[in-house]
């Protein structure tokens, strides 16, 4: 059977594994459009991810209201947490990177993610619902592009309507071209009667709630369930991305199932008997990271065609 | 009218109040967390200080916890100061463990003399080479040090693993049947572990005096030497560093290795101070490297504050290990050291800025960038 075939089978998961990093990635680009790094994305994952798990679990209904209601769950859950950075940043001007760190520590592995999962005991329970593959127009068997492209979730099949739209979004409306100059320029922007701080606000926001489904992505599609930590470092590998992708949405797509092959490709050739220590498979995603943010950045005058002119810089009127 | 002005000068007073307000304010906001969670804040509040202070040996026990929190807050101090972001101290202190055990059970019959200086060059050593892979990186090919330094957090992690869990490493125990079956490291000999200081009931590891005169020499490198200037001068502007002619790539390099050092230092004193082995796990869930960033802001990289601090949360993370179960849920330190940090940051902007209410904006000259010691 062609679909068998060890290179379908990588980029089918491949696709699978990439879509959290996308939502994330996609999430991280807006925020950083506007000038805000977010190096908490890791903690909002699994702020989504726990709040997802924990919605599923309790919200009633059929299958696909539970569902639904457990991504919106997650997604403001996220978003309230990007809120903290976003007023710690913008309003008080604190240091960008710090506030991140903080945000993933706060909300991390052994932060509020890990004391929400315990303290509801939601530990070790099997998912009530999950996402499933859908078999689109019946052509889930079709040879290649079915088990590839027509056999994956809802969530997969909106992250791509996504990207369409943050396409649109940031280069064929108003809103985007403000959101463009506020990441550019924000004392052009400002003079201009953009109002800068509301522009970073929302899209910080925006940035966690994408983060949050990416997070819920694990707990209801990857691996049903709660474990502490359980999105493993995709948050920082998504801040890479953005960084890999020059900051456009396109190129986020590209980048987020590359890298879900590299998580994939541990599961796949365990799963086909080659004798290598689990630990070889299972740095590959982090050295690969590594790797491809090395080439990216020794092309310096590349990445600097990229990158928010004013990535970092907290805006202050009376300073400008 | 609100009016947020930049101050000249930091005012002194505030550089001790914002501290002291941060643990308050996070105190109080994780009192908030816990009455909606359903628990008793006074209650957990008052386990928490007990199991991290007043309780017979639990003061002793915080210093154990301080130790590697130290180091790493050092870790953090050292880069930040250059406005280089080294995240990677949860790494570095697992090498520093690695390579600490290793030479210790190669060292296994050797006296105390040697077997314990060896262990700390080794921990120094390889805990430095882990930080400059993120270094070199940073210095001739611009890459995010922050994403490549963490990165490497996730791979020590599953060396450690590797060594222990799915090899038949030097590290591994395999001299019975069940250490085959269920795999530890091998202990270290008796002679290996670091002595300790016992000053009125209270035990100070050896550990934490290494980390104590570490702080003194950061703190010696940064003010008295030309290296540490130079370093201050990249960190505050970079520009200004190059039109110097200060060699900036050495500098982080160097920079990321001392810092790294002192993680791997951290690591070096879990394996002599404490655990006597190398193990994944314990190591992994401490999360030492990431408190490590939470130390180095409360104290605004101040090397000797560092010290205060560092033992100020290893109560914390100590009463978390003795305390977790159905009243005190995993999660919660984390939690507090996370809102301890929110909360410094937001006092940073006292520091720097003075806030009016009403009344017309001062007149005169502007005001220029005070000289920025903090991280925000």
């Amino acid at each position: 059977m062609i679909n068998d075939n060890i290179l379908i089978v990588i980029a089918a998961y491949a696709i699978s594994y990439g879509t959290p990093l996308l939502f994330a990635a996609l999430g991280e680009l807006l925020a950083e459009r506007s000038g805000v790094l977010n190096l908490g994305v890791e903690g909002m994952m699994l702020i989504g991810a726990v709040s997802g798990f924990w919605g599923v679990q309790t919200i009633g209904g059929p299958s696909w209201l539970s569902l639904l209601a457990a991504i919106v769950v997650a997604a403001l859950a996220a978003a309230a947490t990007a809120l903290i950075h976003a007023f710690l940043t913008i309003s008080l001007r604190a240091s960008q990177i710090v506030s991140g760190l903080a945000l993933t520590i706060f909300a991390g592995a052994t932060g509020l993610s890990s004391y929400i999962g315990h303290v509801a005991n939601l530990g070790g329970k099997p998912a009530r619902h999950e996402f499933d593959a859908i078999n689109v127009l019946g052509l889930g068997n079709a040879p290649v592009i079915g088990p590839i492209l027509l056999h994956q979730n809802a969530l997969t099949y909106v992250s791509w309507v996504l990207v369409v739209l943050t396409l649109f979004y940031l280069y064929r409306t108003r809103p985007g071209l403000h959101l463009r100059a506020v990441g550019e320029s924000p004392g052009t922007a400002d003079a201009m009667g953009v109002n800068v701080t509301l522009y970073r606000y929302v899209h910080v926001l925006i940035g966690g709630a994408l983060a949050g489904i990416g997070g819920a992505f694990f707990s209801l599609a990857i691996t049903p369930g709660w474990l502490d930590g359980m999105t493993s470092g995709a948050g920082w590998i998504a801040i890479a991305l953005v960084i890999f992708a020059f900051w456009r949405p396109e190129l986020a797509l590209v980048g987020a199932y590359l890298f879900g092959a590299f998580s994939s490709l541990a599961f796949t050739l365990q799963a086909r008997q080659v004798h290598l220590p689990p630990e070889v498979f299972a740095s590959l995603p982090y050295l690969m990271t590594i790797v491809v943010l090395v080439l990216v950045s020794t092309g310096w005058a590349r990445r600097r065609l990229g990158a928010p002119a004013s990535l970092g810089v907290p805006y202050v009127r009376e300073e400008r | 009218m609100i009016r947020i002005e930049r101050r000249l000068t930091e005012a002194r007073w505030l550089l001790v109040a914002v501290p002291v307000g941060s643990l308050i304010g996070a105190a109080v906001l994780s009192s908030i967390i816990l009455l909606i969670t359903g628990h008793d804040p006074i209650a957990t509040w008052g386990r928490l200080l007990d199991g991290g202070f007043f309780a017979s040996g639990a003061m002793s026990a915080t210093l154990v916890s301080a130790t590697p929190l130290l180091l790493t807050g050092l870790a953090a101090a050292a880069a930040f100061r250059m406005q280089i972001w080294n995240i990677g101290a949860e790494g570095q202190l697992y090498l520093g463990a690695i390579g600490a055990s290793g030479i210790g059970i190669a060292l296994k019959d050797q006296p105390a003399l040697v077997i314990i200086p060896a262990m700390v060059v080794a921990g120094l050593i390889t805990g430095a080479a882990w930080a400059a892979i993120p270094g070199v990186l940073r210095a001739y090919t611009r890459t995010n040090e922050i994403i490549t330094s963490l990165m490497l957090n996730y791979v020590a992690g599953l060396l450690m693993s590797y060594l222990i869990f799915d090899s038949h490493s030097y590290w591994r125990d395999l001299s019975t049947f069940t250490a085959r079956v269920f795999p530890q490291g091998k202990y270290l000999s008796v002679a290996a572990s670091w002595p300790s200081f016992a000053i009125g009931g209270i035990v100070i590891p050896l550990g934490l005096v290494l980390g104590a005169l570490a702080a003194a020499v950061l703190w010696l490198i940064y003010t008295g030497t030309r290296f540490g200037f130079e370093a201050r001068v990249i960190g505050d502007s970079r520009a200004a560093a190059h039109y110097a002619g200060i060699r900036t790539r050495r500098k982080v390099v160097a920079v990321m290795a001392l810092s790294g050092a002192f993680a791997g230092l951290g690591g070096a004193s879990e394996i002599g101070d404490f655990r006597h082995v190398l193990d994944p796990r314990g190591l992994q869930q401490a999360s030492y490297g990431y408190a490590g960033i939470v130390v180095a802001a409360l104290a605004r990289l101040n090397p000797f504050a560092v010290i205060v601090v560092s033992i100020l949360l290893g109560g914390l993370s100590n009463a978390g290990f003795s305390l977790q179960g159905a009243t005190f849920p995993a999660g919660l330190v984390g939690t507090l050291q996370g809102l301890i940090l929110f909360c410094a940051l937001a006092g940073e902007l006292l520091v720097r800025y003075r806030i009016r209410l009403g009344g017309r904006a001062r007149t005169g000259p502007q005001a220029t960038e005070p000289n920025r010691v903090g991280v925000a």
